[in-house]
């Protein structure tokens, strides 16, 4: 089956949920952070009294409204892609995911129904307090959601909490909370929602901006700016410790990913961070056209041995270590995991025969044997390797990797400057007369919109082949159905998708343009 | 039962006092969840394993044979 596929249609199915999560993308991480940004300013006009901060936050309230409707239920599609285009990937985690994608559809079913109404709702209807604590409950609830979803995302970059089940042909969840609480999954929701509330933020700053460049609703833009500023601040620096435990995660479970998105094809002790890097069109290895030189680097030497272990001289391994094998730093060769794969799949084989022909014994004593903790460390957990015929194919796309990371730490080095110069010229009463500033704010709204796409590719482009990592590969996850069908979905989603986005647009540049409302109608303060 | 009314009444007047752009989202949203729940998931989207087999142990089958068919 899996060599009878079609490429074609491998490629499709990936572009395909590759599309659709990149849209269902530019809505989830305005949601989670305007939630919280929102919740703050409410917070200040029930401290304060101030009907400033009222008219404030229901302006911001209108834009997260606009947005969280749009962007509602897009994330939907994902789940019936995985029904029809990723069966064997779906039938194969269905235990795993059950528990977390549950939780997560009872949380928003809740959540949108209750909070939300209460915040669009309940303005002069329920007290001041319930209001705030609706507003706080909703933003709260929109990132726990997303924590399912990245628990479930967590597990698929570094499977643990389960044993494989040759009787059911699935993993079953062993510790709910293994799966909770690992460490990649913990780093991916931390390093996920400190990241949108930086999108959230530079969002605020950048409509306050042209509010400012407009001449209207200059105190309200001000104070926007104010608490956009110091929580974007704040989160981007969170971001950046975030990103930099998610990095060493990373460098644990993913060593490949990380080399790729490093360019590192050679390991070495105390190994340098490339900075700022050209990648050329020539190829390093003329078997491998992944593997492609630098035409130019700026390195920072021993940076990226610390970033990985935190050790100055620690070994970091190569593209071509994972690949050849590293005997000196224990590192096994592709070739040797190819095996144990293989032998993985060979003794399911043989349980599945064994039971087909009605041999109970010899079949209960080989799914015995592959349920075994010692068959499941030292074979299993190489499972999806007995797919590959070419060890090359492990390597990810390196240019595709390591430009959009260097993108996302360039742009998310320029956010922390960009937050502080726009609390600075606030604070100072100053900020009309950067104009230049105020008109680079517009233009940083979609380069955090970049950002956030780039960090996703990093992390899904970066563990190809892998659909779970080490477990099963992309081709072998995939349904056979017509290359054609998924083709036709794929165009249909780009409509789609394109029609919402023009849609949400639309709708927030003319609520922009009213501009925020005071109790008796639109104000130009 | 007057809790009920009272929630009842309270979603009532919050749509009836919508604003325009929150009935604009809201026909948005219908026409989404159509298009997405009648007309992709029943014509575009069915479920590949429910649709084609009957039972659990069916459907593990397939999947083992899949997995396990790599020649």
């Amino acid at each position: 089956m899996i060599e009878g596929l079609d490429l074609a249609l491998v490629n499709w199915s990936r572009a395909q949920f590759a599309l659709t999560a990149m849209y269902h993308w530019i809505f989830v991480p305005l949601t989670l952070g305007l939630g919280i940004i929102i919740a703050i300013m409410e917070t200040l006009y029930v401290k304060t009294g101030n009907p400033e901060w009222k008219r404030i936050t229901k302006f911001w309230m209108t834009m997260f409204g606009i947005n969280f409707a749009i962007g509602v239920a897009t994330g939907i599609i994902l789940e019936f892609e995985f029904g029809t285009n990723w069966s064997n990937y779906s039938w194969f985690v269905g235990d795993i995911f059950g528990a977390p994608l549950a939780i997560e559809g009872i949380l928003a079913f809740f959540m949108e129904s209750t909070f939300i109404a209460i915040m669009f709702f309940g303005w002069n209807k329920v007290s001041k307090k319930f209001h705030l604590t609706a507003t706080w409950l909703t933003a709260i609830g929109a990132n726990l959601s997303a924590l399912w979803i990245l628990v479930a995302n967590g597990w698929m970059q570094k499977p643990v909490g389960m044993v494989f089940n040759p009787e059911t042909a699935r993993m079953e969840m062993t510790s709910f909370w293994d799966v909770l609480f690992s460490p990649m999954a913990v780093h991916k929701f931390l390093h996920t929602t400190s990241s949108s509330f930086v999108l959230a933020a530079i969002f605020v700053i950048g409509v306050s901006a042209w509010f400012i460049l407009k001449g209207r609703d200059i105190v309200f833009a001000r104070k926007s700016i104010v608490v956009a500023a110091i929580f974007g601040f704040l989160a981007s620096i969170y971001t950046v410790a975030t990103g930099d435990s998610s990095a060493r995660s990373v460098a644990h479970d993913q060593p490949m990913k990380f080399a790729a998105f490093e360019g590192l094809y050679n390991g070495s002790e105390g190994a340098g961070l490339v900075a700022l890097g050209l990648i050329s069109s020539s190829e390093t290895d003329p078997s491998n056209e992944n593997l492609k030189d630098f035409t130019l680097k700026i390195e920072i030497p021993n940076i990226l041995s610390y970033m990985a272990f935190m050790d100055w001289d620690a070994f970091v391994p190569g593209i071509n270590d994972l690949i050849r094998g590293n005997e000196k730093y224990g590192i096994m060769s592709a070739t040797e995991k190819i095996s144990r794969g293989k032998l993985a799949i060979e003794k399911l084989k043989a349980f599945k025969e064994a039971k087909k022909a009605g041999m109970v014994a010899q079949a209960d004593s080989l799914k015995t044997e592959i349920m075994s903790p010692d068959f499941q460390k030292n074979y299993f957990s190489y499972f999806g390797y007995g797919y590959i015929s070419d060890p090359h194919t492990l390597v990810p796309s390196v240019p595709l990797s390591f430009y959009s990371f260097h993108i996302m730490v360039v742009l998310g080095m320029y956010f922390i400057l960009f937050f502080l110069m726009a609390l600075l010229y606030t604070l100072k009463g100053k900020i009309h007369k950067h104009r230049l500033f105020l008109k680079a704010a517009i233009w940083t709204i979609p380069l955090a919109y970049l950002a956030s796409q780039a960090g996703w590719v990093v992390a899904e482009v970066g563990r190809q082949p892998w659909v779970i990592q080490d477990l099963m590969p992309t081709m072998a996850a995939v349904t056979k159905i017509s290359a054609g069908a998924v083709q036709v979905t794929f165009w249909l989603f780009a409509i789609i998708f394109t029609t919402l986005l023009i849609a949400e647009i639309k709708i927030m540049m003319r609520q922009i343009k009213i501009g925020p409302k005071s109790e008796g109608g639109p104000s130009h303060v | 039962m007057k809790q009920l009314r009272k929630v009842f009444r309270f979603y009532t007047e919050g749509f009836s006092s919508m604003p325009k752009w929150g009935k604009q989202v809201w026909l948005v949203i219908l026409i989404k969840l159509f298009v997405m729940f009648v007309i992709l998931k029943i014509f575009f989207f069915p479920n590949f394993l429910k649709t084609n087999f009957k039972t659990d142990a069916d459907r593990s089958n397939h999947v083992l044979e899949n997995l396990t068919d790599i020649n």
